[in-house]
């Protein structure tokens, strides 16, 4: 039935064909592949494994949780690519295969049974195959999700209470006795290989506690506290960041984790829990006098001073944090000066007002503070 | 519901849903108006009208992060004594309190009422051990600039004075808050539901009251 007509060899590509088409674009592309060009490929090749490593990464895992839901996240991409690769593969030949017949004739719509069987059951498997996909990495999500879970019930964790706001974090370490609690702003010390609980709640908006190298996200509701464990493993000083986008300075609501030994924490939390230092020199003394008798104390507290506002971060050991601006700046004595001087400029919209402080008032200001170590 | 109808080149022909069809035509004449050039015009305004109109209500109004506060200088409390040498002074000019109009300030007033603890005496406005602040009667004036002084200067027998404590442009937010507590900003400026449990009408379905002075308690009273 099929009249198969020589096909003439045409002297140039057949233009119709979607496949020869792309492989005189791949070989194109072959060619024009200089050196530079490769390394550009090299280059962000590199800027996207960039994402597997560093101090803000859910693929460097250092904690007991972060490692599960690691584990987890290579088996979904292992499977997912390798099934994306299957279908793009099979794709291809799909688009490779000629036709029956040639352009000359028209096409060939008779029914072939076993043919049409054929395709059936392969149909038929595929789906097959991808519901048991989708069910074997649902059972290991779930797995996972219940090993979480499970490793929550640690005796004698160290309990935090993490506040949002915006756009900052108020940290509290509770203790059975109350006198040792300490509050901190925007800075996270933990002991490597302790159960750490964190119960989260929020001052304004709803905001969500991402660290990811130690766990996943949790919201921060208004009026609900939730709470949240982990155990941090690896020491190191790594990023959290507010992951529910809460106004105007969302981006610029960060948190710095510092994991270390557990004795060098127990020397980090006696440290904290001391009284604010009295000003030593005449600059810093002066400088507690322009805090105290100014506006600084509505919302600020200091520890040991009359200073007990609650709006602001606690600035009793100020000094002893890296940055401020909940992530925004190293803590340097010109960005503090910035700081107090237009706070609405480095992040506007936050609650902190602008001031206008002589500029040897300024100083004194900033020496005082540099001393809250 | 099936329809024979008879199409333009005068056939018979099965229409299955006769209204769907009445509505296709509708869309094709509207279609082809529309290619018409004077009717596209037409269309093109209507479209550009309703972009225009979408975009005036991208800026509704200016948010004061950082203001110029309003008028400080003229602020003038009430005064507390009736004795005067001279004349009488003439009635100062109303101060006029740019940030009442305003909602973020309106709401940035709220929190601070929050902040300062305006509540732990005021009690939200309905007044304890502090006088209510949303009903019709003022001790110490109730125009925004005798609020304004309130605050700064303080009153006898418990309220504290802020003066050097707060920005000034706070303080008139915090004036503006307060005068809202009794209706007297423009509605669609006012803070509207808490985000915590309700214990008062919000502030923009708060009826207006109207001014009233009243008399110096007893105990505020300034030694004559």
């Amino acid at each position: 039935m099929k009249v198969k007509k020589l096909k003439q060899v045409a002297p140039v590509e057949d233009k119709s064909n979607f496949l020869s088409a792309l492989i005189r674009v791949g070989s194109r592309t072959e060619k024009a592949l200089s050196a530079g060009a490769w390394r550009l490929i090299a280059f962000a090749a590199v800027i996207i494994s960039g994402g597997c490593g560093g101090a803000q990464s859910a693929l460097d895992a250092a904690g007991v949780q972060a490692s599960r839901l690691e584990n987890l996240w290579w088996i979904f991409f292992s499977v997912t690519a390798t099934v994306y690769v299957i279908v793009m593969a099979v794709l291809l030949a799909a688009l490779a295969r000629r036709r029956r017949g040639d352009e000359n004739t028209a096409p060939d719509l008779a029914p072939d049974e076993r043919r049409e069987t054929r395709i059936g059951n392969t149909v038929k498997a595929a789906v097959a195959v991808t519901t048991v996909i989708l069910f074997a990495l649902m059972i290991v999500s779930f797995r996972t999700g219940r090993a979480i879970q499970t490793l929550s019930g640690s005796p004698q964790p160290l309990q935090i209470k993490v506040t949002g706001h915006q756009w900052w974090w108020e940290i509290e370490y509770q203790d059975a006795v109350p006198s040792n609690n300490v509050t901190t702003a925007n800075e996270l010390h933990l002991p490597a290989g302790r159960p750490v609980k964190l119960v989260l709640q929020s001052n304004d908006v709803i905001h969500s506690f991402w660290l990811p190298n130690l766990h996943g996200k949790k919201d921060l509701i208004p009026n609900y506290p939730t709470a949240f464990y982990f155990q941090a493993e690896k020491t190191g000083t790594f990023w959290g960041q507010c992951a529910e986008y809460c106004g105007y300075q969302h981006a610029k609501m960060r948190f710095m984790v510092t994991v270390e030994a557990p004795e060098d924490f127990d020397a980090w939390i006696s440290a904290q829990r001391q009284t604010s230092a009295a000003p030593a020199t005449d600059a810093q003394k002066r400088g507690q006098q322009i805090f105290l008798t100014g506006t600084c104390t509505q919302c600020h507290t200091v520890q040991g001073t009359i200073a007990g506002g609650r709006v602001g971060p606690n600035l009793t050991h100020v000094a002893s944090r890296p940055y401020i601006g909940a992530g925004s700046l190293p803590k340097t004595r010109e960005h503090l000066q910035n700081w107090i001087t237009d706070p609405q400029k480095i992040k506007p919209g936050i609650r902190m007002p602008m001031s206008n402080y002589a500029p040897e008032d300024l100083q004194d200001l900033v020496e005082y503070l540099e001393s809250l170590k | 519901m099936k329809h024979l109808k008879r199409n333009s080149a005068g056939e018979d022909f099965l229409c299955v849903f006769a209204p769907s069809r009445e509505i296709f035509l509708f869309f094709r004449k509207g279609a082809e108006a529309l290619r018409r050039p004077e009717s596209f015009n037409f269309a093109a305004i209507l479209v550009l009208l309703f972009l225009v109109s979408g975009f005036a209500a991208c800026e509704r109004e200016e948010r004061g992060f950082r203001v110029k506060t309003p008028d400080a200088d003229r602020i003038n409390s009430k005064q507390l004594s009736t004795l005067q040498p001279g004349a009488p002074l003439p009635a100062s000019p109303p101060v006029v309190n740019e940030y009442e109009g305003n909602a973020y300030a309106l709401s940035e007033g709220k929190r601070l009422f929050e902040y300062m603890n305006c509540s732990g005496c005021h009690a939200h406005g309905g007044g304890g051990m502090g006088p209510p602040l949303m009903d019709d009667k003022w001790v110490y004036g109730g125009e925004p600039e005798k609020i304004f002084a309130t605050i700064v200067e303080g009153r006898p027998n418990g309220m504290p004075s802020f003066r050097g404590k707060l920005p000034d442009y706070q303080i008139w937010q915090l004036a503006a808050y307060v005068r809202s507590l009794s209706g007297q900003v423009p509605k669609d400026a006012a803070p509207s539901r808490d985000d915590n449990m309700q214990y008062k009408k919000p502030e923009n379905s708060k009826e207006k009251e109207k001014m009233n002075d009243a008399s110096v308690p007893k105990s505020a009273e300034m030694p004559q």
